[in-house]
């Protein structure tokens, strides 16, 4: 489904900010995985999630979704084979536009957009039914611009956004990580269901080591722009905090007192 | 200070010259509102219309086509301005200087002299200074003015409600998310630049036919005017609706007001001179008014929202905790 091969991406290089983000990442995602991320700050996370999406070009290396090279496809055309979820709840959507009219825009991912009217009535309805799903009260406030929702309520819409049009694989950089602990587990909830109910692939990255376990079929440990534990299967099901930062341990040795503390359980 | 009956002469020349700068506000609130660009091409973009219109009529085109060309120029003007800033990567404020100093050769080159008027006795103008009152209703220079405004507010209400539309809106908005959702944000900021200028040179075109001629000179400060117009409209009018239209119409509104303002101020018997300035100094304050706002009142800015904040937020806790 989606391999990155061999991926390096240094920041700032030649300068005294040089900074390696990525060492020659390799990762092979099946169709179906829902892969949790985790990792100490500055272990390339996010860095990693950026490469799938475009932001920038590695340095080095393949970025291959479904058997397509796209590692020099510009980020808005890579655009409609994920959907992502930011950090910050402010930059999943447009703040002065309408609730409704940010779905529509989303719903046409990857599609022309050409110059008939920028919503349909009968899209309007699916929008309504998808939010009463969620049960934030926002299916009766359609026309209201998304400037007036809460972070939670932003974050909520961003992942509908995100998978109004199933992506290929969806990508979430700590999307619950600006949010107070109960609206947290309200998105966290959410997502479950989405991916689930839709059968996503996904990968999420998270600072929580409790969510990594509980969520997704297979979790990854990124530290030095590297992954260096992959956990699936019956392994990934009877993981507990304790045998993690065993293999954590393990697996990183002197860098353990490093990132432990960065990783709140 | 002069006598009232002066000043309720002057008013609808400032109706006409207000409706006509009102186009060029329109122009400016495509880049400035809605792509969140200050585009300072305008300076220059607006002369290249006038210019345009006045060499094609000179030459014998036709009205329409000569419209149409200053158009068109205006539109590479601003196509020029979108190439700069995005291919090129340079800040759009400074992509906008070096189009608008460049567009002073190219202005020149088109009438080849800094000045070129325009008989109005000769020509079949659309719009001039001389027919504002006692003319027959058809060739009402503000009634042509006002209606030319509607049509433009009408078809751009339905272009920023079409798809396309809205992905220019969303790419002035927020471009993390434009690009997350497919949205090519440069093609889409260049776009806007373009169409933006297209209406500025447009406006020049009816500008330099209304006052009898097309001058190397007549945009400098067209950017201001045209700010002035987008704040002076919203801060009147603004608060009662968010319909595109509706903010559209308030635009062309408020430089109508400045220009009734300005025949105000020069009726009381204010050196001419200092106009600049004064429009300079208005434009600053309204700007500076929300900044000041969010500075310096802020605990009770945060007071009034808050309420409404909680409540929203208290539905997603809720559903949390059940």
């Amino acid at each position: 489904m989606l391999q990155l091969k061999d991926i390096s991406k240094t920041f700032n290089p030649g300068t005294v900010n040089e900074k390696v983000a990525l060492n020659g990442l390799n990762l092979h995602i099946e169709k179906g995985d829902f892969i949790t991320v985790i990792g100490g700050n500055g272990a390339g996370k996010s860095t990693m999630l950026n490469a799938i999406a475009g932001v920038w070009r590695p340095d080095e290396g393949q970025v291959i979704i479904d058997g397509i090279d796209v590692t020099h496809m510009p980020e808005h055309k890579r655009a409609k084979y994920l959907g992502r979820v930011f950090q910050d709840p402010m930059l999943g959507t447009a703040a002065t536009m309408q609730i409704e009219e940010n779905l529509a825009l989303a719903i046409r991912r990857g599609k022309k957009r050409g110059l008939k009217w920028r919503i349909t009535p009968a899209e309007r309805k699916i929008y309504r039914e998808k939010l009463a799903e969620f049960d934030l009260g926002l299916e009766n406030r359609l026309t209201d611009k998304v400037g007036l929702l809460s972070g939670g309520q932003r974050q909520a819409l961003t992942l509908l956004m995100a998978t109004l049009q199933a992506p290929k694989l969806l990508l979430l950089d700590e999307h619950t990580a600006a949010l107070d602990p109960k609206t947290a587990a309200k998105v966290l909830e959410l997502t479950d269901k989405i991916v689930t109910e839709s059968n996503l692939t996904t990968l999420m990255i998270t600072h929580n080591m409790n969510d990594a376990i509980a969520h997704g079929n297979r979790l990854i440990m990124l530290s030095n722009g590297r992954i260096i534990l992959d956990i699936k299967g019956e392994e990934k099901k009877s993981l507990t905090v304790e045998k993690l930062l065993a293999k954590f341990y393990e697996a990183s040795g002197s860098s353990f007192a490093d990132d432990s503390v960065l990783l709140s359980k | 200070m002069g006598d009232f009956g002066a000043l309720i002469s002057g008013l609808p020349g400032a109706a006409a010259q207000g409706l006509i700068w009102g186009i060029m506000a329109i122009g400016v609130y495509i880049t400035y509102k809605v792509l969140d660009v200050a585009d300072l091409t305008v300076d220059g973009s607006i002369c290249t219309g006038g210019a345009t219109c006045i060499m094609l009529l000179m030459a014998g085109f036709s009205m329409p086509v000569a419209l149409l060309g200053a158009f068109i120029a205006g539109c590479l003007a601003g196509l020029c301005t979108g190439i700069i800033h995005t291919f090129m990567g340079i800040p759009a404020i400074l992509a906008g200087i070096l189009t608008q100093l460049a567009l002073y050769s190219v202005n020149l080159k088109i009438m080849g002299k800094a000045n070129q008027p325009i008989n109005a006795s000769n020509y079949d103008l659309l719009v001039s200074l001389r027919n504002v009152k006692n003319v027959p209703i058809g060739q009402n220079t503000i009634l042509i003015t006002f209606v030319i405004v509607a049509i433009l507010i009408g078809f751009l209400y339905w272009f920023f409600g079409t798809e396309f539309g809205s992905s220019i809106r969303a790419s002035g908005a927020n471009q993390a998310m434009c690009r997350a959702q497919g949205i090519n944000v440069d093609f889409n900021t260049v776009f806007g630049l373009t169409v933006s200028n297209g209406i500025v040179a447009f406006s020049g075109a009816l500008l330099a036919q209304y006052q009898g001629f097309a001058d190397v000179n007549m945009g400098r400060g067209a950017i201001v005017i045209g700010l002035a117009a987008v704040v002076i409209g919203e801060a009147v009018f603004g608060k009662f609706s968010q319909n595109f239209a509706y903010k559209l119409s308030c635009v062309a509104i408020g430089s109508i007001i400045y220009y009734f303002v300005l025949q105000v101020v020069i009726w009381r018997g204010l050196d001419p001179q200092l106009l600049k300035m004064l429009s300079a100094i208005i434009v600053a304050l309204f700007l500076a008014v929300p900044y000041w706002k969010g500075k310096y009142f802020k605990p009770h800015h945060k007071h009034a929202n808050k309420p409404a904040v909680n409540t929203e937020e208290k539905g997603v806790n809720e559903n949390a905790t059940a």
